[in-house]
């Protein structure tokens, strides 16, 4: 079996699996005033400094929550409204074609039922968000911009975007920029104080922690409109008792992958590299998607079109060799589609059809990349027969 | 893997019997927009989570591969242009000979696969000198032969009917299910046409053909009605004719003719649906077809009576003599002709001769 679906969710680490199941053993509220909820307080504000210092981030700043697609929920929509109320002229919501779901379909909810008008940022050929488009949107009229969202890296391409010199655009025209960085924490450097962003989204199960957990990190200043309405906790912005287990296993993820972050680079990024090198002797009209400069992607990234071929058909002829990709998004009904990150790029549409994205993490091995090597030219031989259907 | 208890239990048949098998559910939506974007409110999205889960249990992999498109122009807008025409299609048949066991298979071999395995009920016999035979289930009640009968040999070759080669019944299906933890098992059955999910084929006839007023007639051509559309009716059709006064004899009358270059339906009493020849075309044969005049016996519609028959080809046309007149026979409607289980072949209506005169 070669697992090349880490950014999809990579293994836990073993820190963080006992973290969590020593902490599943102990009982406890973090809003009681017992000394149950005293001790399930003092563990989740622990997870809370070792989360903040792991991201860059004052203690705070963190907001946990379910996860990444909570996060980009309550920033996206929480800082339209809570802008929108302060100044009705503020309806403009600034975005990047290539953003994940979580943030796109946030964006386009807003524009069907909250009046949200979308100006979508221009991209490069690689999905890049260049500052200049950003100042371009700004300056059409910064008093009707409610906040802007780009990325940190992309999830499926993996290029990774200029966030300090947007946010520093963003600042200059004062609306804030939300940045989805679930795929950048581990990767590349997010110092989330050093960024000028106004909130980042993070979730635990990509970096070694566990599922259903992930934190917003929100500066000070902002104060987004609750998605969930409650007992008030984390800062009045997400109620709901705290997941005990689940946030001190995601700081130690958190730490650990913080700490281990150059070694991991390096060591992930010639993995991949020896990946994509292997993939186009095999395949040498295999075109590589996202920045061919290693020093714009994510390390542990790789993604190519195959002329001719369904991604859909190729997944499956992989997963039949054990060999465990991804094509871009599928829907709830499993009817894989052209991705729309592939086709923000410029990219020919029957090419997007056949994509695949290889995603490596801390527990690959120079073994996994031999064996997709071995298999990806008789796979894409065979799936181009099968043609577009 | 339509999501349905059948093919779920003919996947995990075919795994028990040593197949390496990949589970597949074909999206078909009429509207491959609203599939593709997902949950928001499109019937077959429950379907496909059906179809997982029950592949889920099995232990096989599952896709869901869009072939909504084709399925659009070879199936949908063909069913639409058959009623357009006057003429009664079957959209399953018309399913199998052009999405499942083509578009489907073609992709299936493509990708290395040996064959299609589906859950209908009919029995793949093969031959001593290898050919491939297809033949009614075992349990008459549940065959589903009739709308195979369009596959080719080359079609059968790759045909895999688990269900069809053991007497099991419908509720025996359902135990099965049951015992392998399938969740399907008990999910009613389906028997509306699939791309018609209100099961109100009128009005999607309507919507796609329009309404457009015209005459009902009698046999002698005398107006006694009027209808909103000549291709809302089928031959053999009593109810829902809407005519104000009775005939004179007092009868009930049904719908005899339809025609639409003239948007005029002809109505008459029941003998006169009495139908005893018919031709057909686009003849497709499981085996080889048939030379001289011969006997068969021919069945005209799905769960349909079977009926003894003499029939020959004739440039290419299927002439069939029925040995006693049937009734409610319509352009359009495919012919299977038999000989004992086995399936001969099968072809589309395209004239009937009654008793009197020739129509079509």
């Amino acid at each position: 079996m070669a697992y090349l679906d880490h950014a999809a969710t990579t293994p836990m680490l073993p820190e963080a699996v006992r973290e969590l199941t020593t902490q599943l053993a102990h009982t406890g509220n973090a809003s009681s005033l017992h000394s149950a909820g005293r001790r399930a307080r003092r563990t989740v504000e622990e997870a809370r400094e070792r989360l903040a210092a792991a991201l860059g981030a004052r203690p705070s700043e963190i907001v946990f929550t379910g996860g990444g697609t909570e996060a980009d929920n309550l920033a996206v929509k929480g800082l339209y409204w809570s802008r929108r109320a302060a100044d009705p002229r503020r309806r403009v919501v600034l975005a990047s074609p290539v953003e994940h779901h979580a943030v796109l379909d946030a964006v386009h909810w807003l524009a069907d039922h909250e009046g949200a008008e979308i100006e979508w940022l221009p991209v490069d050929e690689v999905g890049r968000v260049h500052p200049e488009a950003l100042r371009e949107a700004a300056e059409r009229g910064p008093e009707r911009i409610a906040l802007a969202t780009v990325m940190w890296a992309n999830n499926e391409i993996g290029t990774i975007m200029p966030v300090l010199e947007l946010a520093e655009v963003a600042a200059e025209f004062g609306f804030p920029l939300h940045s989805d960085a679930v795929q950048a924490i581990g990767q590349t450097e997010v110092d989330f104080d050093g960024s000028g962003l106004a909130s980042m989204a993070v979730t635990g199960h990509k970096i070694g922690g566990p599922y259903g957990v992930g934190a917003l990190v929100l500066g000070r200043e902002h104060t987004p409109e609750p998605l969930l309405h409650g007992g008030g906790q984390e800062r009045d912005v997400r109620s709901g008792t705290l997941d005990v287990p689940a946030a001190a296993a995601f700081a130690v993820a958190a730490e650990l992958a913080a700490e281990r972050r150059r070694d991991f680079a390096a060591q992930v990024g010639a993995l991949r590299d020896e990946l994509i090198a292997a993939v186009l002797a095999a395949v040498p009209d295999a075109v590589l998607g996202g920045d061919p400069n290693p020093a714009g992607r994510l390390p542990a990234n790789a993604h190519f079109a195959f002329p001719g071929c369904e991604g859909d058909s190729l997944l499956l002829l992989l997963d039949a060799q054990g060999i465990q990709a991804s094509t871009g998004s599928a829907c709830t009904a499993g009817v894989a589609q052209p991705s729309h990150v592939v086709l923000a790029t410029g990219a020919d549409p029957e090419l997007a059809r056949g994509t695949l994205r290889f995603s490596l993490g801390h527990t690959s091995t120079a073994e996994d990349v031999a064996a997709l090597a071995a298999a990806v030219g008789p796979a894409v031989e065979r799936a181009r027969s099968a043609g577009l259907s | 893997m339509s999501g349905g208890v059948d093919s779920a239990v003919a996947a995990a048949r075919a795994v028990e019997a040593g197949h390496d098998v990949t589970g597949v559910h074909l999206a078909l939506s009429a509207n491959p927009q609203s599939f593709r974007t997902g949950a928001r409110g499109c019937c077959t999205i429950e379907d496909s989570r059906d179809a997982r889960r029950a592949a889920d249990v099995i232990g096989i992999p599952f896709y869901c591969w869009d072939m909504a498109e084709r399925f659009r122009a070879d199936v949908v807008d063909d069913f639409v242009e058959e009623y357009r025409a006057g003429r009664t299609p079957n959209p399953c048949l018309r399913c199998n000979e052009k999405i499942k066991f083509a578009a489907l298979l073609d992709k299936a071999l493509a990708l290395g696969f040996d064959a299609v395995c589906t859950g209908h009920y009919a029995t793949v016999v093969t031959t001593a000198e290898g050919r491939r035979e297809l033949h009614r289930a075992s349990d008459a009640a549940k065959d589903q032969s009739y709308v195979l009968g369009v596959l080719d040999d080359r079609q059968l070759a790759h045909a895999l009917f688990p269900l069809g080669d053991t007497t099991t019944t419908k509720d025996e299906i359902r135990a099965e299910a049951e015992r392998r933890g399938l969740a399907v098992a008990r999910k009613p059955d389906s028997h509306d046409i699939c791309f018609i999910a209100d099961g109100d084929t009128q009005g999607f006839l309507a919507k796609h053909l329009g309404t457009a007023e015209g005459d009902i007639l009698d046999e002698d051509g005398r107006t006694v009605g009027t209808h909103q559309g000549a291709y809302g009716f089928t031959v053999g059709q009593r109810k829902g004719l809407r005519i104000g006064h009775p005939a004179p004899d007092g009868k009930p009358r049904y719908v005899l003719d339809i025609s639409p270059v003239d948007n005029t339906v002809t109505v008459g009493p029941k003998e006169a649906l009495d139908v005893v020849a018919l031709t057909a075309i686009r003849p497709r044969w499981c085996g080889e077809p048939p030379t001289g005049p011969d006997s068969y016996t021919a069945q005209l519609r799905a769960h349909g009576e079977e009926t003894p028959v003499t029939a020959e080809v004739v440039d290419g046309e299927l002439r069939v003599e029925f040995a006693e007149p049937v009734r409610g026979v319509a352009p359009g409607q495919a012919v299977v002709l038999y000989q004992g289980t086995r399936v001969v072949g099968s072809a589309t209506i395209s004239t009937t001769r009654r008793r009197e005169r020739v129509t079509g």
